[in-house]
């Protein structure tokens, strides 16, 4: 596992000598047990905790391994719980949110971008400006305007959209986008025109096979963070029956079973781990052009 | 603004400029004899179709955004502003109330109280959630083994979704069959109380959100790291200094934009610590753990006073432009 290494604050000749390997090594192991203790052995304890019985939960102390292992928890907490259903809700608020903020964010930032209109930059700036803001300060003009949008006086409240267009006013994704377009070369825009090209057909054609990176990562953190939402879901969908995962899992923390609880808990988590694993590479990217918002 | 080069290149060629909406007439189409005089005014008024044409199509691109970010996001911010000084209910008309809501907010023995806790939570929050990760991302650039592990455990709280992390350090913290205290009992240590006393329920959640937030931090100072020259270092040494030095002199100056830019996120984001407190403790025990945030979602939520709320939000809003106003003053006067 050895990575090509580039010249830190510890000097290659120290490394090398006696002391420097026995201190390195020894820092090295202690790094490996305090991460996995820290990081992974919670997630183990909930693993394997949803698979305890209530009265082994309830056991002082607790055990590190359970006396018997119950699997059929994770089946008992799926049915008991409806998690089929609450996963469908979760998949719609967050696969909708992904699909009206590229459909709304896509198409601004190229024409910002690339077709450069007349207070096209009073606009970004006006959009840009709205960062500004803590999003909780607005948390409550927002609600007051889901439940009466404005001219079309329609109540949004329990409806997925009262998630998705709010969610689509986001200006962090709209400069990202822009800023990437912005790279992209104007002659070979200019050159698609000249063969005839549709403005339209320059985006799907040229500029979106072109952004793949920044598209996937947009992608990502719009998903991620629209499943891991909790307060705005909480506001806006306040029938049972239409409540995304986290705010399910919230209401009957007290009522239920305790590891049935904690077995809802790790399969509501099991999407973003496993989109975690797939796209590591895209999310670590997107971190470190610092395209981390909240 | 299109660049004059390609404007006029597109005139030229007699190439169509449009998208496809409205027909140019056929330059050809003049009399033949004025051509000299005409050519250039109907390249002039070629260009100029072009641009209007461009800026149809521009606005039309931009129509869906700026109609969510009219409703969504600039109506709200100035509606949350006129709020602030209104009453407000589902049934009756807004009326307004002048300072009424400031001056029942400074009323409320919780206002106070929330906005220590808050002070309290983002202090110990960016004592533990600043400069832990600093020192776990040059811990890690020192590393040469294992470290797509190391990225990839750290990042993982950072998937769960926040209510899942409140829930499950909840029953960590269970004072009886709780982990933590049962970690502590194996290796002889007495436990604690944690969420269930007011001396320790803040820090608690200090804790939790530090474990769930680390992860990006921490890759990002990593980030950062990595792109420091490694002749740096090397002079560094060669001038003798030593890694403590060489960590000061060199690592932290060449990191400190990102180390500005993270701070000030964080404090925005602290300071807005809602979902941690709303999960794990409810604002107890004794409201040690009431938030502005908490506050603010009581207001509007549970008493429906909105007005009351917005106010809240107004006073939140201006604490941390207060910050960021800071934050643009240090970056301005250490460059």
């Amino acid at each position: 596992m050895t990575e090509a290494s580039a010249r830190t604050i510890v000097s290659p000749a120290q490394l090398r000598t006696r002391r420097g390997r026995i201190t390195y090594w020894s820092v090295f192991a202690l790094a490996l047990v305090g991460f996995t203790l820290a990081f992974l052995f919670p997630l183990y304890w909930a693993v394997t905790g949803a698979m305890k019985s209530p009265s082994e939960l309830a056991r002082v102390p607790p055990t590190l391994l359970p006396d018997e292992w119950h699997p059929e928890s994770y089946a008992q907490a799926w049915d008991q719980m409806d998690l089929a259903g609450y996963f469908l809700n979760t998949l719609v608020v967050a696969g909708g949110a992904w699909a009206v903020q590229l459909a709304v964010q896509i198409p601004a930032a190229f024409a910002l971008s690339k077709l450069r209109p007349v207070f096209g930059n009073a606009v970004l700036g006006l959009m840009l400006l709205t960062l500004m803001l803590p999003a909780s300060a607005l948390l409550v003009p927002t609600y007051l305007t889901v439940t009466d949008v404005p001219l079309v006086h329609v109540n949004l409240l329990n409806s997925p959209a009262a998630i998705w267009l709010p969610a689509a006013a986001n200006a962090m994704n709209i400069y990202l986008l822009k800023r990437f377009f912005d790279q992209i070369p104007a002659e070979l825009v200019e050159a698609a025109r000249i063969d005839g090209a549709s403005t339209v057909r320059v985006l799907v054609r040229i500029i979106l096979p072109m952004s793949r990176p920044i598209l996937a990562v947009v992608s990502i953190f719009t998903v991620v963070a629209a499943w891991k939402d909790f307060i705005w879901p909480l506001l806006v969908l306040p029938d049972p029956a239409r409540q995304t995962l986290s705010v399910l899992l919230q209401r009957v923390a007290i009522d239920m079973p305790l590891n049935l609880l904690v077995a809802g808990m790790v399969l509501a988590s099991v999407p973003m781990i496993a989109l975690f694993v797939v796209a590591q590479r895209h999310i670590l990217a997107g971190l470190a052009a610092g395209s981390l918002k909240g | 603004m299109p660049s004059p080069r390609s404007g006029e290149l597109l005139a030229h060629t007699g190439v169509r400029p449009t998208t496809g909406g409205a027909p140019v007439p056929d330059p050809a189409g003049g009399p033949a004899g004025a051509a000299a005089v005409d050519s250039a005014r109907l390249r002039r008024r070629a260009r100029l179709r072009r641009r209007i044409t461009e800026n149809l199509t521009a606005y039309g691109l931009l129509c869906a955004a700026l109609v969510v970010f009219a409703l969504f996001s600039w109506y709200p911010i100035v509606r949350g502003l006129l709020l602030s000084f209104q009453q407000v209910d589902f049934v009756n008309a807004a009326t307004w109330v002048g300072l009424d809501n400031f001056v029942r907010l400074f009323d409320d023995p919780l206002f106070g109280v929330a906005w220590r806790n808050t002070l309290l939570f983002t202090a110990l929050a960016l004592l533990l959630g600043f400069a832990v990760p600093f020192a776990v991302a040059v811990l890690l650039n020192e590393l040469r083994h294992a470290r797509a592990y190391f990225r990839l455990v750290i990042y993982l709280p950072v998937m769960l979704p926040p209510v899942v992390t409140a829930l499950l350090w909840k029953w960590f913290y269970d004072p009886g069959p709780g982990l933590f205290n049962g970690v502590l009992g194996a290796v002889g240590l007495p436990g604690g109380q944690w969420l269930d006393s007011s001396s320790t329920a803040m820090l608690s959640l200090v804790l939790v959100s530090t474990w769930a937030n680390m992860g990006s931090t921490t890759l990002i100072y990593l980030a950062a790291l990595q792109t420091i020259p490694g002749d740096l270092y090397e002079a560094a040494e060669l001038d003798g200094a030593g890694v403590w030095r060489r960590l000061w002199h060199v690592t932290v100056p060449q990191t400190r934009f990102v180390l500005l830019v993270l701070l000030l996120l964080q404090v925005v984001a602290t300071m807005q610590v809602f979902t941690e407190p709303y999960v794990m403790t409810g604002g107890g025990p004794d409201d040690s753990t009431v938030t502005v945030l908490l506050l603010l979602y009581r207001y509007a939520f549970v008493y429906n006073d909105f007005g009351m709320a917005s106010a809240m939000s107004l006073l939140l809003f201006v604490a941390l432009g207060v910050f960021s106003a800071c934050y643009v003053r240090l970056t301005k006067s250490t460059d």
